[in-house]
């Protein structure tokens, strides 16, 4: 069974939280982040990963009524935004929720764990097969 | 197809013919997009008969024939599916009357696939002439990459998706769209004229450029299939050069790649974040590599005609030529910047130049300068200048300012690796060290 991980991260005091961290904190994330989707990988559950861009960056696009895209320039107010996700493959919901787990205890300021909510959603899939 | 997967030991041999075969039967039947399936296939069969059945005499002979086998079978299936089409549509009566369809390459060419196994001569300029083509100007550069990698790489469509992290099945369709494309637009099989070169040359380098960046700026979990991207714009810039011995500026890329990649050994810590070029240990850089470079772009800017990859790859040596980073010439540095500004209106150059001139003439100076860059609309908003104005106002003192720059092109880059870089020099300053 497949399912998307979202990592929504909190956007700290200024507009980024993690623009703040000192330079081990920064390092332990990294190296943490590193080794986590190795191990993924490592253990054939990786299917894809991808970090996204800054909010700031973020456009909401509509279309208008002659179908070109309006595009509003800012991102909606929230306390948290999706920074990325992972697609794992893996046997249980179980597994799933662990793997989310571990990724939400990401290391942040002075070593802390993070406790960054993971969304875990399945992937639909192909209908099954008849017996 | 998984050919090159298996690490098979024909693979380099395969890699250089596929060019020369692809253009022999390009040649003889017209079909660009139909031969290049066709030499696909004969890579294919390749790679599973020889390893058990042994190198043929003639391999390149034997991929010709194969290839050329597979033409005549497409050619007549189409036949026969167009003549089906044109009976179903016309009074039965007509059917002995059907013309030769208008549109397919000539019958001849049966003639020559079944003919005597001896043809096998291939023109040199066909390789060249590939090259002009999938790189055509009608082509959207990454259709472009993806043709040259399979059509003239001898790549398979697995092995560029892996490299550029799609499905293959994207790939694919990149590369038949990339093949209707050249179809439709009516581009001959044949040299550009003489009023073209210039322009058609530059795409091909500006392709060739863009195949070496894409492995060279690797991300996470790419990192090893990207490196192999590099090594291959290497090499089909090395074939380029063999078959262009006097254009410079082919030597001129050739240099500046092999000068770039030097370093790459040493460009990326163990959890993969950037080294910059005054943190690296230069003990890891590729010697033979930056030999070679220096040599080839040393031989080239004697010859006069100086042009854009020459200059980039002169700064390369300059770099690659100090043993620490205080040793670098950044004088010279900066004359070549300030050629090279004058040949290109790339504002990325313009950022570049900057730099040098604060590590000539003081930080300072190197501000006043990207001042008079933030009313160019290419830059507004790039994390790059925001990165060069940190890396400027730290060096001025300015801890402050500096430290919000970094975090404003940590904020616009869309890099990883260059983020936490970005952050960790922001970090690194707020934390009040240096080093």
């Amino acid at each position: 069974m497949k399912f998307m991980l979202m990592m929504n991260a909190p956007k700290g005091d200024g507009d980024w939280g993690i623009s703040k961290w000192s330079q081990e904190d920064l390092k332990a994330h990294i190296s943490f982040m590193k080794t986590f989707t190795g191990g993924l990988a490592a253990r054939g559950e990786l299917v894809g990963a991808e970090g996204l861009a800054t909010p700031g960056q973020a456009k909401l696009v509509r279309a208008s009524k002659d179908r070109r895209p309006i595009t509003d320039g800012v991102f909606p107010e929230s306390k948290e935004f999706l920074a990325g996700y992972w697609i794992v493959d893996v046997d249980s919901p179980e597994r799933a929720y662990q793997i989310a787990a571990e990724a939400s205890a990401a290391p942040g300021k002075g070593g802390e764990p993070l406790y960054m909510p993971i969304e875990v959603r399945e992937v639909m899939s192909a209908p099954p097969v008849e017996v | 197809m998984t050919r090159a997967s298996t690490g098979f030991a024909h693979e380099n041999l395969l890699r250089e013919l596929a060019p020369q075969v692809l253009g022999a039967v390009t040649r003889r039947f017209g079909d660009f997009g139909a031969a290049e399936d066709a030499v696909q296939e004969a890579l294919l069969a390749a790679s599973l008969q020889w390893p058990k059945e042994g190198l043929p005499d003639n391999p390149r002979g034997w991929l010709i024939q194969v290839a050329a086998r597979r033409m005549t079978d497409h050619i007549r299936s189409e036949t026969a599916r167009r003549r089906r089409e044109t009976v179903a549509a016309t009074d039965a009566s007509m059917e002995r009357s059907v013309a030769p369809v208008v549109g397919l390459p000539s019958l001849a060419a049966f003639a020559w696939s079944s003919g005597a196994p001896s043809v096998t001569e291939t023109d040199p300029d066909d390789t060249l002439i590939l090259l002009f083509m999938c790189c055509h100007p009608a082509l959207t550069s990454s259709s472009a990459i993806a043709l040259t990698l399979r059509a003239i790489g001898g790549l398979t469509t697995a092995e560029i998706a892996r490299a550029f992290l799609v499905p293959e099945s994207t790939m694919a369709q990149r590369i038949s769209r990339a093949k209707q494309s050249i179809k439709v637009s009516g581009v001959p099989f044949s040299m550009p004229t003489r009023e073209e070169r210039t322009d058609r040359l530059a795409a091909v380098l500006h392709v060739l450029y863009l195949i070496f960046n894409e492995g060279y700026t690797s991300s996470f979990g790419a990192r090893l299939q990207r490196a192999e991207l590099s090594s291959e714009a290497i090499r089909l810039a090395r074939a380029l050069l063999k078959l262009l011995p006097n254009e410079s500026e082919v030597a001129g890329l050739l240099a500046l790649m092999l000068l770039t990649d030097a370093r790459r050994p040493a460009r990326t810590g163990p959890d993969g974040e950037l080294i910059p070029l005054d943190k690296q240990d230069r003990t890891l850089w590729d010697e033979g590599a930056i030999t070679e470079g220096v040599a080839l772009i040393s031989a080239t800017l004697s010859k006069g005609m100086i042009g854009p990859y020459q200059l980039q790859a002169a700064i390369a040596a300059v770099h690659d030529e100090a043993k620490q980073s205080e040793d670098t010439d950044w004088p010279q540095i900066l004359a070549l910047y300030g050629l090279l500004k004058r040949m290109s209106d790339n504002p990325m150059v313009a950022l570049n130049h900057a730099i040098a001139v604060g590590m000539v003439h003081g930080p300072r100076a190197g501000l006043d300068l990207l001042k008079t860059l933030d009313a160019d609309d290419r830059l507004a908003g790039h994390y790059r200048i925001a990165a060069v104005r940190a890396h400027l106002l730290e060096m001025a003192g300015d801890h402050q300012a500096a430290i919000e720059h970094y975090r404003v092109a940590a904020d616009r880059t869309t890099s990883i690796p260059e983020r936490d870089y970005l952050l960790t020099q922001a970090a690194r300053l707020a934390a009040g060290r240096s080093g």
